[in-house]
């Protein structure tokens, strides 16, 4: 394992997955280097999600591998061979990574305060002090320092998604995973969320990987972007290349597609 | 018809307590077993999912007064170790109605939308704490009504306990009843409103712990008038 800062934070390598005989992700091959925001574009379908899903170890790769940081994500070593991770190994690499889901999975269960600070104290083993102040930091950062103590089905589809991205933050990934966090929202509601991921994208370090369909904002914040098609990255560029002048044809016809929609 | 109250009551009262120790050492046991094997019938492991499915299989099918009799008559004689009748009809009781809570407990662990239980992988969560954490939980609120159902059940079944001489309710009467022939209406009248009360004390307990969870999931306290309003006005939403 290296940290050293040349070395690509996340690594794709040959990365095959099917559901079925339906082929999502088609050896595919990529690395995004530590600090980067990516945003990976393309139609629906064609395996933005599963790629996020991977790195979040909720579903198995088919074939290749992934890496984090240099370690095997889907495998571990054994005896000089791979083999699939097992739980133990699941839980050390996913420590690093944090996602925010498209449909918040807030859980009712709990406070807004408590969504936050519960896997930061029986995950991390954070005091309960130390999990609510910083809990009561990244609400303040969301701007929803009112709402600790309300219930989750008490807030806004916003609101909601904005303590989901605090829950995430409050463990201190490495690696920020986001999976159309917008797409589920009212028109209205979508601004506030991105202004917040913009801020963390440009006042932290941390690595993320992102799935969109507001290419606005996918042209402010991201240092590269790729153009997914059939399991397959067609195009990847800095945001001013790819949005002014793709060289993919494929990559024409969806953002003129994506863009003309209103 | 119904003379002599004042005499009988106290009499079949007497069984109240019996009867009472009975359904909560039932429920108590019901509670366990419906837990362990239901969450078992969802291992991941076939061996475990097995084992879980043979007991609900053999304690569903079989009759629970044939079950009575086995431990009370059978088992002895098997072991040479005779059982307390009240500890006997418990195991029963117990058994029996967790082979059915086992099945409400995997409906409701299975009602719990997968995004929940990604949300806790998300979170690092082990598998243990996805559980307690966040899936038991929720589906805790979902099992309630139909336990309230089961532990009625149960509660009726105690008189089962009548064959095996545990001295509840129903034995006070058919002690009673050789003697007391003509009276058959005002014994029989006082034990079916006992029951009614202990099963309206029941249903009362497990409405309060479902309005007491839907509100800590933060949904509005179920109330059925207004379901049904809902449907006679066309299901609006």
């Amino acid at each position: 394992m290296s940290t050293d800062s040349t070395d690509p934070t996340i690594t794709f390598d040959a990365v095959t997955k099917r559901f079925g005989a339906h082929v999502v992700l088609d050896e595919l091959s990529f690395t995004v280097d530590p600090g980067e925001f990516v945003t990976l574009i393309g139609p629906s379908g064609s395996g933005k999600t599963t790629i996020l899903r991977l790195l979040m170890t909720l579903e198995k790769v088919d074939g290749g591998t992934i890496s984090i940081d240099g370690e095997y994500l889907s495998h571990m070593e054994r005896g000089g061979k791979l083999v699939p991770a097992d739980e133990k190994h699941l839980s050390r690499v996913r420590r690093r990574i944090g996602m925010v889901f498209q449909q918040f999975n807030l859980f009712p269960n709990m406070s807004v305060l408590r969504n936050i600070t519960e896997a930061p104290t029986r995950v991390l083993g954070l005091s309960k002090g130390e999990a609510e102040a910083r809990a009561v930091d990244l609400l303040d950062m969301v701007g929803l320092s009112d709402k600790a103590s309300a219930h989750p089905t008490q807030l806004s589809g916003g609101q909601q998604q904005r303590v989901a991205i605090a829950r995430a933050l409050a463990m201190r990934p490495d690696v920020l995973l986001l999976d159309e966090v917008t797409s589920a929202l009212d028109p209205e509601l979508v601004a506030g969320v991105l202004s917040v991921l913009k801020e963390i994208a440009s006042t932290t370090d941390i690595t993320m990987l992102c799935v969109t369909h507001e290419m606005q904002f996918a042209r402010d914040v991201s240092d590269r972007v790729m153009m997914f098609d059939s399991g397959r990255v067609i195009e990847d560029a800095v945001p001013e290349k790819l949005f002014t002048s793709p060289e993919h044809d494929r990559t024409k016809e969806f953002l003129s597609a994506v863009l003309n929609r209103a | 018809m119904f003379d002599n109250f004042g005499f009988f009551f106290p009499r079949i009262l007497e069984g109240l307590p019996q009867t009472v120790y009975a359904t909560l050492g039932g429920i108590a046991l019901t509670i366990v077993l419906a837990l362990v094997a239901g969450l078992a019938m969802l291992s991941r492991l076939r061996v475990v999912r097995f084992v879980a499915r043979v007991y609900v299989e053999a304690f569903r099918g079989t009759s629970e007064v044939v079950q009575l009799f086995w431990i009370y008559l059978v088992v002895p004689i098997l072991v040479g170790f005779q059982v307390v009748p009240l500890a006997a009809g418990i195991a029963v009781l117990g058994l029996n109605h967790g082979a059915y809570g086992a099945e409400i407990v995997r409906g409701a662990v299975q009602s719990v939308p997968k995004a929940q239980v990604e949300g806790a992988v998300a979170l690092n969560f082990t598998p243990a704490q996805r559980l307690r954490r966040v899936v038991l939980p929720q589906a805790f609120v979902e099992m309630l009504p139909p336990f309230n159902n089961l532990f009625i059940q149960l509660l009726k079944s105690t008189a089962l306990l009548f064959f095996i001489n545990v001295p509840e309710m129903t034995r006070q009467v058919e002690v009673l009843r050789p003697n007391f022939g003509e009276s058959l209406a005002t014994m029989y009248g006082i034990i079916l409103v006992l029951y009614l009360l202990l099963a309206i004390v029941i249903t009362g307990v497990m409405r309060w712990l479902e309005r007491a969870a839907a509100r800590r999931l933060g949904r509005r306290p179920p109330s059925r008038t207004s379901a049904l309003a809902k449907v006679s006005a066309g299901g609006v939403g």
